[in-house]
């Protein structure tokens, strides 16, 4: 039995070595190979107590299960072709025009996220818009860097955009409708801060393109026929051709979305509703012979979710002796705006530190059984938001990159880090006092 | 010994680059080797791979979309400069290089004798601005002689404001 100061730095240091290993990834293990032992070890030597473990694992279960059910939601909606559409779609509605391309992007981009999560936009989003910005001729930087910041800042609205808002909504004790409701301003308000900031930051990169473009050269007119033309002027064809709307899809990501709304009125876990959804679509889909099981199974990352049962217990270990006392004496306790900025601004340097993932956990073990609702979404936007300051969503693994980088010579992103600076705090202070402002509204929110 | 030319290339400003070194081609008797070159910006590719990262390896790596973004973007790269070969309608080198835009463009001009490139700023408005960062760079640091030619109609006298 190991109690005190000792078992505050085993728990520690287990931690630390659990999430530089899932961030390393060494010979390609997967993260769960170090979490797993290490959360056996925190449990043996009774640091965490096998009764508070198992609580752990029944609180993360239906978070967890919810995670892999929208992961297979997303993929099966890009087996059906629904990214592919919308990048063709996207590229026609935008004419050409990058700005109108940008605004396309963003709001592809933010309902994307809000609805299939911030995977769905990096994975499966980021390169559909390259290849749709590169097919037309534009510079596909301020697109491709809209997806990566509103896959984070964009992540705030409904319980299922982000793994960190599954691991915090059952300790907001709201409603998946009341959840949206209280985020829905502070989710438009990050977004126009984003906007605005990225129209500045990247005014050169979208310039119409001048009238020049796309015409004949002054000296062969003649010779030219028309395959070459066609051929100059729309590089891409296949994506330029817009396939047919995947119509069922939207259908069931629709009524999957109304059934996340309608769970808290029937009391039904809205887990179940996402995995009613990607049923659907997984029979659909394997009856048509477009997906297999075993792809089916791998999608639905099982390593990746044991590893965030392990992660919850290695966590409840260092924040459970002193950790957590110290960590919650620094937060503030009433829902006040300067308290939920307050709250807000440690989980974003939190995230910033570690990930935003493990900065959930210790947050949420630091803000206590009962927290005003109101503290958890101030602490969601600030790990939300927050990881877009720097690139990969955390300081260590943004040193490592550094270590790796004078070996391959891979870049130093100065200019995103800089983007990072621009949107970061602005959009911080927007989306908490959007927040404190509905809170108001709802007359307090108790 | 002949001259060398390098025509940097972007997304749309390009044809006006390439007609440019059509009449540079045209006016001088000898004929230059002629390298069109691109450069990609590698940090859009390492920016994408970060964000995976960030999903702390949610996902297998196989499927990092960093990578994806990447290839595709020299496919781009290369269809673009074919394209521009086609245009020119003259034998040219292509040249895809990637790193930092400016410097990478710097130092393609190595052993060059002339850098045909476009304004790519806020021409709206005619100035300093009218100058985006890269060709700023380019323009100060080039190596060689800089043709610096508008992408659209270059602007008229007219459009001088009057001195204060």
């Amino acid at each position: 039995m190991v109690s005190g100061v000792a078992a505050e730095a085993l728990a520690l240091a287990l931690l630390a070595g659990v999430l530089l290993f899932a961030m390393l990834q060494p010979r390609g293990l997967p993260e769960a190979a170090l979490a797993v032992p290490a959360a056996a070890v925190i449990v043996v030597l009774g640091i965490v107590s096998p009764a508070e473990a198992l609580r752990q694992l029944q609180t993360l279960g239906p978070t967890v299960g919810f995670l892999a059910a929208i992961l297979v939601l997303a993929y099966l909606a890009d087996a059906a072709g629904m990214f592919t559409w919308l990048g063709g779609f996207l590229g026609k509605l935008s004419a050409g025009q990058p700005v109108r391309l940008l605004g396309l992007v963003f709001a592809a981009a933010a309902v994307i996220t809000a609805v299939l999560s911030l995977d769905a936009t990096v994975v499966l989003l980021t390169p559909v818009v390259f290849r749709t910005a590169v097919s037309l001729g534009l510079r596909a930087k301020p697109h491709v860097y809209a997806c990566t910041h509103l896959a984070n800042s964009a992540s705030t609205l409904l319980p299922v955009s982000n793994l960190t808002n599954l691991l915090a909504f059952s300790a907001t004790g709201l409603s998946f409708l009341q959840f949206a409701a209280l985020m829905g301003l502070p989710w438009l308000a990050v977004i126009a801060v984003e906007y605005v900031a990225f129209r500045w930051f990247f005014r050169d990169d979208l310039r119409p393109a001048p009238a020049s473009a796309g015409t004949e050269s002054h000296r062969d007119e003649a010779h030219r026929d028309e395959a070459h033309r066609d051929k100059e002027m729309a590089p891409d064809k296949e994506m330029a051709r817009i396939t047919a709307p995947p119509v069922f899809v939207f259908a069931v990501l629709g009524i999957t979305l109304l059934g996340f709304g309608a769970s808290g009125l029937v009391g039904v876990e809205p887990v179940w509703v996402a995995v009613a959804g990607a049923a659907v679509l997984a029979v659909r889909s394997r009856v048509r012979g477009e997906i297999s099981v075993s792809g089916l199974v791998r999608e639905a990352s099982p390593l990746f979710c044991l590893f965030v049962f392990a992660l919850g217990i290695v966590v409840a270990g260092a924040t459970g002796h002193g950790m957590g006392r110290a960590l919650g004496a620094m937060l503030p306790t009433e829902p006040t705006f300067a308290g939920l900025l307050g709250v807000a601004l440690i989980a974003a340097v939190l995230a910033n530190v570690v990930n935003n993932l493990p900065a959930t956990l210790v947050m949420l073990g630091v803000l206590g059984l009962d927290p005003h609702p109101g503290l958890v979404l101030a602490m969601l936007i600030g790990v939300n938001v927050g990881p877009n300051l720097t690139y990969v969503g955390s300081l260590a693994t943004l040193l490592w990159r550094r270590v790796l980088a004078r070996r391959e010579a891979a870049p130093t992103l100065t200019e995103f880090l800089r983007l990072g600076a621009l949107t970061v705090p602005i959009g911080l202070l927007a989306g908490v006092a959007a927040l404190w402002f509905g809170l108001t509204l709802g007359g307090g929110m108790q | 010994m002949t001259a060398r030319v390098v025509a940097w290339l972007s997304e749309g400003t390009w044809h006006a680059v390439v007609d440019s070194v059509a009449r540079v081609l045209e006016a001088t008797n000898s004929s230059p080797e002629v390298v069109l070159l691109h450069v990609l910006d590698s940090q859009v590719g390492e920016a994408v791979h970060g964000a995976f990262g960030g999903l702390l390896g949610r996902g297998m790596r196989e499927r990092d979309p960093g990578t994806a973004v990447t290839d595709a973007g020299r496919a781009a790269a290369a269809e673009l400069l074919e394209a521009a070969r086609r245009r020119l309608g003259a034998p040219a080198e292509l040249v895809v290089r990637a790193g930092r835009i400016e410097r990478e463009v710097v130092a393609a001009c190595a052993g060059a004798d002339l850098l045909v490139c476009a304004r790519d700023g806020d021409r709206s408005r005619l100035g300093p601005h009218s100058l985006g960062h890269h060709t700023r760079f380019v323009v100060d640091h080039a190596p060689c002689a800089v043709l610096l030619i508008w992408p659209d109609a270059a602007p008229a006298l007219a459009s001088i404001p009057s001195p204060p």
